[in-house]
């Protein structure tokens, strides 16, 4: 079957009554959690994990899509009402359209937003039904030590390149790979990082880590920060129908931004930052409205990173089906969602999970249309949701936080870990350590180190595996060219610009 | 004379990043200790279960080198994050409020706990009515007991409440299919 059959088959799959509740039901709770600061997709996917033991795989991973696609619409409303990005992706998002909220144009930046993110969308989501079955072409050629190398240049990229520093990043990353580890090695049988404790031979759930990280300690973080500025909702004025001349100005964006969107999350490299950040910066070159960025909000600024964003974030779902590659936190809980279901992500999958996997990318074009619908018609619901006091949000999502961790095993033992990974994740975000590493390199981590070891074992202990195949080697120079580069294009840009400050000899 | 001496002064050595560039570095410590730990058959001596530890641990001395150098330069803090003094009370009241969660989330089950839990974290983030807060944080606990519990199959710790609840459900269910 090629590409155009299997996508009918996955329509068939996704159009059955209850898979289509499952898409409402996903993209519903995807919106409100990326309305409501302080929650996000990976979050509630590690919260909802559980449900993996009740349903069918294509239910579940049909709700995870729905949540995950439902949260990048519904971040940008806060983006635009509130200033306050609801994701790292939407902070240029917040740039314009706050500006375009307070000059009393909020019902066009949401409308552009909204129907940028369903246009990028949709064509991201045809780049993964296309592109999915070229990768994994080309990934069949893969052994262990082109694995293994894949995944260095992954960790480097997710951790150093990404981000504001390169060290704190591989900080994080190595935090994820200790936490990764702990329990039984599943080679050999012996426990590792147990601290002599019966309760850590099965591991730390990703569950824990997640909510630890991401719930107690941004509650935690929001705590100590009650003396910094607060945000007022800006109110929705303004039609929500976009007049002709905002049409014009709005679909090159949304082109132009799921070109860049795409390709940059679909590289094993992954972030939604980058992308948008890029398109913010081509929109304002290329605008005949210069002097709206930045003053009253120009539309452009908010059409193309929001399509940037929404395309990258389909982008990531191809290394994630075709590799077993993940290389956001949200991708990460979903291969451990994989991964409870006794699967592994990889070149096969395609094939041997058609059923899977076709329906979870013709169900990402049903929540597409369906989440357009969700946020636009009915945008006055969410704003609502906006006013939930801070308390009350907070205190909420410790009571879930609780829920989801004291499930996993009854145990106290769970909260005093999930605790001091809050009070870990406070201390993160306070002094700017990513997040996001810390997962990735918790699940992907021993994935590497089973492919470092089968390769070594293949190879009978020679190390001149990883740079003798031409491929492995290409990956390791690729990794390291993207953590030293940066900091050597840096060093040769100060010395140059360096010379005439410095000159001695100030009288 | 003075002003050209403050220019020349090095940067202010950042204490908290300090701490977390030593923290970092005793967190290698204890992967090594646990990583000596990890028993290694002499059979399977290729690529055994210590080789990512040991990988692991080399990466985070260097990591932690790096920071406590950046730490000594002045230390990476935006200045906004600086600036903003830290609300402890606001911490306090949160950590207050977790650690009552742990506590009695065993002895009285999970809805008691997380109601204790609730008024205190609202009150810590500035909610000044415990009463109307105590009863939303209960609507809100049962809800998420009951959703989670029930739909999604996950036993969470049952009490007094979630007991008597779950009698008072089963009859009515019952009644209802007798």
């Amino acid at each position: 079957m090629d590409t155009l059959g299997y996508l009918a088959h996955g329509f068939a799959v996704a159009f059955t009554p209850t898979n289509l509740l499952w898409c409402l039901l996903g993209t519903t709770l995807g919106t409100a959690i990326g309305v409501l600061p302080g929650l996000g997709p990976a979050l509630t996917i590690a919260l909802l994990l559980p449900i993996t033991y009740q349903v069918a795989p294509e239910a579940s991973f049909i709700l995870f899509a729905g949540i995950y696609y439902g949260a990048m619409y519904g971040g940008s409303t806060t983006s635009i009402l509130l200033n306050t990005p609801g994701e790292s992706a939407t902070i240029v998002t917040a740039l314009e359209g706050n500006r375009m909220a307070r000059s009393g144009r909020g019902g066009a930046a949401l409308a552009t937003s909204a129907i940028g993110s369903f246009v990028a969308g949709t064509i991201g989501t045809l780049g993964v039904a296309f592109l999915a079955p070229i990768v994994v072409k080309f990934a069949l050629a893969f052994g262990p030590a082109e694995y293994f190398s894949l995944m260095v240049l992954a960790f480097i990229t997710v951790s150093a390149v990404l981000g504001s520093s390169s060290v704190r990043g591989l900080t994080s990353l190595f935090v994820g790979f200790v936490i990764g580890m702990i329990g039984v090695d599943l080679q050999t049988g012996q426990p590792r990082f147990t601290f002599g404790m019966g309760e850590l031979l099965d591991g730390v759930d990703v569950i824990v880590v997640a909510v630890g990280l991401f719930a107690v300690g941004e509650t935690l973080y929001m705590a100590s920060r009650r003396y910094a500025g607060k945000d007022e909702i800006v109110p929705l004025k303004g039609s929500l129908y976009m007049t002709a001349a905002e049409w014009a100005r709005s679909w090159k964006p949304w082109l132009r931004g799921a070109a860049i969107g795409f390709p940059i999350g679909a590289m094993p490299a992954g972030g939604a930052e980058i992308p948008t950040f890029l398109s913010y910066a081509i929109e304002k070159k290329l605008s005949r409205h210069k002097e709206e960025f930045g003053t009253v909000g120009a539309i452009e600024g908010v059409a193309g990173p929001e399509a940037a964003n929404n395309a990258s974030a389909a982008g990531v779902l191809v290394p994630m089906l075709t590799l077993g590659l993940p290389t956001s936190a949200t991708a990460a809980i979903m291969l451990s969602a994989f991964q409870s279901y006794g699967i592994n992500p990889g070149p096969l999958l395609l094939t041997t999970q058609a059923n899977l996997v076709w329906g979870l990318i013709a169900s990402l074009f049903i929540a597409n249309v369906i989440l357009v619908i969700l946020n636009l018609p009915l945008i006055g619901l969410w704003v609502r949701l906006l006013k939930i006091p801070a308390p009350q949000l907070y205190a909420g999502i410790l009571v879930f936080a609780t829920v989801g961790t004291y499930g996993i095993s009854q145990s106290p033992i769970d909260l005093v870990i999930l605790y001091l990974l809050g009070a870990a994740g406070f201390l993160m975000r306070r002094f700017d350590f990513p997040t996001a590493p810390v997962i990735i390199g918790m699940i992907l981590g021993p994935l590497a180190e089973t492919q470092f070891r089968r390769a070594m074992t293949i190879a009978n202990g020679d190390w001149t595996v990883f740079y003798r195949h031409p491929l492995s080697l290409t990956l390791l120079s690729l990794a390291l060219i993207g953590l030293v580069g940066p900091h050597i294009w840096a060093w040769i840009e100060h010395r140059r610009t360096r010379g005439p400050e410095h000159v001695p000899g100030d009288a | 004379m003075s002003t050209s001496d403050q220019q020349a002064s090095p940067p202010r050595l950042g204490v908290p990043e300090l701490l977390i560039g030593v923290g970092l570095l005793a967190c290698a410590g204890a992967v090594a200790w646990q990583t000596l730990a990890i028993p290694v058959s002499p059979l399977y001596s290729k690529v055994g279960p210590r080789v990512f530890p040991y990988i692991t641990m080399a990466g985070m001395i260097v990591l932690s080198l790096l920071l406590i150098v950046a730490a000594l330069r002045g230390g990476w803090q935006p200045e906004e994050e600086k600036e903003t003094p830290t609300d402890w009370k606001a911490m306090g009241l949160v950590v207050a409020g977790l650690v009552a969660n742990l506590l009695l989330i065993q002895p009285l089950g999970f809805t008691v706990a997380s109601v204790v839990m609730f008024v205190l974290v609202c009150f810590g983030f500035g909610s000044r009515h415990p009463l109307r807060d105590a009863l939303l944080g209960l609507v809100l606990a049962l809800a998420a007991y009951f959703g989670f519990a029930r739909a999604l199959g996950v036993n969470i710790g049952a009490g007094l409440i979630e007991n008597q609840l779950n009698v008072l459900i089963n009859a009515v269910l019952g009644i209802g299919k007798g």
